[in-house]
């Protein structure tokens, strides 16, 4: 039936396929291999160098062992705290505003900007807080730190928020809107408690990734080795600690590194494992 | 969002055609005070998104006024960079920004590429969500955990494995030429293609996938093999994949902290991948707090404007493109 040139064709086109599906499996694990390195080296790395000093003590003077993040870790929660209360009202807004009135130009313009915005490196983003914060207050603070992460915070609190309300179903909105409430009323009281627990959970996502930055920090919150929670003043957080930490020639240090670089890892994984599961049941309801 | 239209919301059936009328009319009279103040209270604060990305634009035009009108255009071209001097010049800092970034796509993009491929054309359907779970899970971790790692694990690794090997087997290649500090363009190009992958793997996945079946069911029936229907997939995704690549390459070209942490941190430029370098990102997370002279602000918010500029429209780009490309497929 077959010549044997077309029997040629045949097994050179079969192992054409197969070396193809050799490579893209080769990709696969070529490429999950260096993450599944970072993740178990840091987890590695980071249990052995936590202990409860880590979390209750202060960072010793430069040079003894010992010590701890205590600094760090309230400083970071207040960093997150200031991002939150200015970036959490407007990214809810928008984002509320965009599902619910989203149905024209200027809304498309506003999502295409968000989603814009968050690929803005973080350094700018740290530039434009120090122009606008510390340039007139005229020294580092915490505050200016707190307005770079909220502007980092901004545009995934808007699209999640929008998208949350999204999958609050039409018949919700027409229930309430046919008993007669008003618009904003079935807005505020019907659909956003439905869609509570995802916007809730988003929100949680983007204050853990606000929590792992860096450079927004490093000119403008700065850093502080000592006890402080002014907000008019430098502050200390757990990713500045890493950077300074992880250029220092003591092994104590680099130790205390990895617990922070641990902790943070810990805190972001916790809140996605978490993100999952309410979007999930969120999609099966539906 | 389909705009709620009360009037034919529910579609009538058993109310009578009087009610349905009076409802209709009370429902285009009743003007209602709270409605309005809080459609335009949202819309304020979605104007606020808005403007912050044209506030952040202005402000950092207005703060490198001082290097925008004494180095003009030359800022970009030329490559002195001596604060002590306030002679500044970004060109190695471009040059360092562009070839880690340029280093890191061509690592990634193939592999990512295959990753794509294998999820969206090979892959069994349950082995999806967990892989978005761990795209998620690798965008999330902090910029410095990398970086970290990069200064422990792999720059002793590629000092004592790597680039000995390169030099010995590839030596006379300008590539990699130079004594192996570790610490240099390669480690900053490999590091950004680790984290450059998840984004340009998923990215391309989505694009794969948005394109229809019966593309692929015609190649089969035809008596195509895996690989040539995935062909033809492939050349229907061409510019979706584009979109990812160009995103993938936003992300790199604006990636800071690790890039610091492994790149060495010295303002020239080589043809040696072996080389210590400097990045645009790095120049600024390592010298703004220290930058005494208003000159030496100035010049460090003008890097920063062009990244900004550069991201934008490398985002802006890569958004219209990967919609575009959904889009067209959607419907």
């Amino acid at each position: 039936m077959m010549t044997t040139s077309e029997k040629l064709y045949l097994f050179w086109r079969k192992a054409k396929n197969n070396a193809m599906v050799l490579f893209s499996v080769a990709c696969v694990l070529l490429a999950v291999a260096p993450l599944i390195l970072i993740f178990s080296y840091t987890l590695i790395q980071g249990i052995s160098a936590l202990n409860i000093d880590f979390f209750i003590q202060m960072p010793k003077p430069v040079g003894e062992t010992g010590g701890g993040m205590a600094n760090a870790i309230v400083g970071t929660g207040i960093l997150i705290g200031l991002g939150a209360l200015f970036g959490l009202p407007v990214g809810i807004m928008a984002g509320i505003y965009l599902a619910e009135y989203g149905d024209n130009p200027f809304a498309g313009t506003v999502r295409f900007l968000a989603d814009v915005l968050s690929g803005i490196p973080s350094i700018v983003v740290g530039v434009v807080a120090y122009v606008i914060v510390v340039l007139p207050m005229k020294h580092f603070s915490a505050l200016a730190g707190g307005v770079a992460l909220a502007i980092l915070m901004i545009p995934t609190v808007t699209r999640t928020t929008e998208e949350m309300i999204r999958l609050v179903p039409q018949s919700y909105r027409e229930a309430g809107l046919a008993i007669g409430i008003p618009r904003w009323k079935t807005t505020l009281r019907i659909i956003l408690p439905t869609a509570l627990k995802g916007i809730t959970t988003g929100i949680l996502l983007a204050i853990a990734r606000a929590a792992g930055e860096t450079a927004p920090l490093l000119f403008t919150a700065l850093g502080n080795r000592f006890w402080s929670t002014a907000i008019d003043q430098p502050i200390a957080s757990l990713t500045v600690f890493i950077y300074d930490y992880s250029k220092a020639p003591f092994e104590d240090w680099i130790r205390q590194a990895w617990g922070a670089a641990f902790v943070l890892i810990a805190l972001i994984f916790v809140l996605s494992v978490i993100f999952r599961i309410v979007t999930r049941s969120r999609y099966a309801e539906h | 969002m389909i705009p709620i239209d009360v009037s034919t919301a529910g579609g009538g059936g058993s109310v009578p055609p009087a009610a349905l009328l009076s409802a209709r009319r009370g429902a285009k009279s009743r003007w209602n005070v709270g409605d309005f103040v809080f459609k335009h209270l949202t819309m304020l604060f979605a104007f606020g998104v808005l403007s912050l990305v044209f506030l952040m634009g202005y402000e950092m035009y207005a703060g490198s006024a001082l290097t925008i009108s004494k180095f003009g255009w030359n800022f970009l071209v030329t490559s002195t960079w001596d604060p002590v001097q306030d002679e500044y010049g970004a060109l190695p800092l471009i040059f360092g920004t562009l070839l880690s970034s340029f280093l890191a796509l061509l690592i990634a993009l193939p592999l990512g590429l295959g990753v794509a491929i294998f999820l969206s054309e090979l892959a069994p359907r349950w082995l999806e969500r967990p892989f978005s779970f761990l795209v998620e899970l690798l965008a999330a971790i902090p910029s410095i955990v990398y970086g970290l790692w990069g200064i422990f694990v792999l720059v002793p690794w590629l000092r004592q494995t790597l680039q000995p090997w390169l030099s010995s087997h590839f030596g006379y290649l300008p590539f990699f030429k130079g004594p192996a500090y570790g610490f240099g363009m390669l480690a900053a190009g490999l590091i950004l293609a680790v984290m450059v992958l998840p984004i340009i793997a998923s990215i391309s996945r989505d694009v794969l996938q948005a394109i229809p079946n019966l593309q692929r069911e015609a190649a089969l029936g035809l008596g195509a093999t895996r690989w040539e229907s995935t062909r033809i997939i492939l050349s229907s995704a061409k510019s979706g994949i584009l979109g990812a690549t160009l995103l993938g390459l936003g992300r790199a070209v604006g990636e800071t902290m690790a890039v610091t942490m492994v790149i060495g941190n010295r303002s020239e430029i080589s043809a040696s991948l072996f080389s210590p370098g400097y990045s645009m990102a790095s120049v600024i997370a390592n010298e703004f707090a220290e930058a005494s002279s208003s000159m030496y602000t100035s010049a460090l918010i003008e890097i920063a404007f062009v990244l900004f500029v550069m991201t934008i429209v490398l985002n802006a780009l890569a958004r219209l493109v990967v919609w575009s490309v959904t889009r067209r497929f959607k419907t």
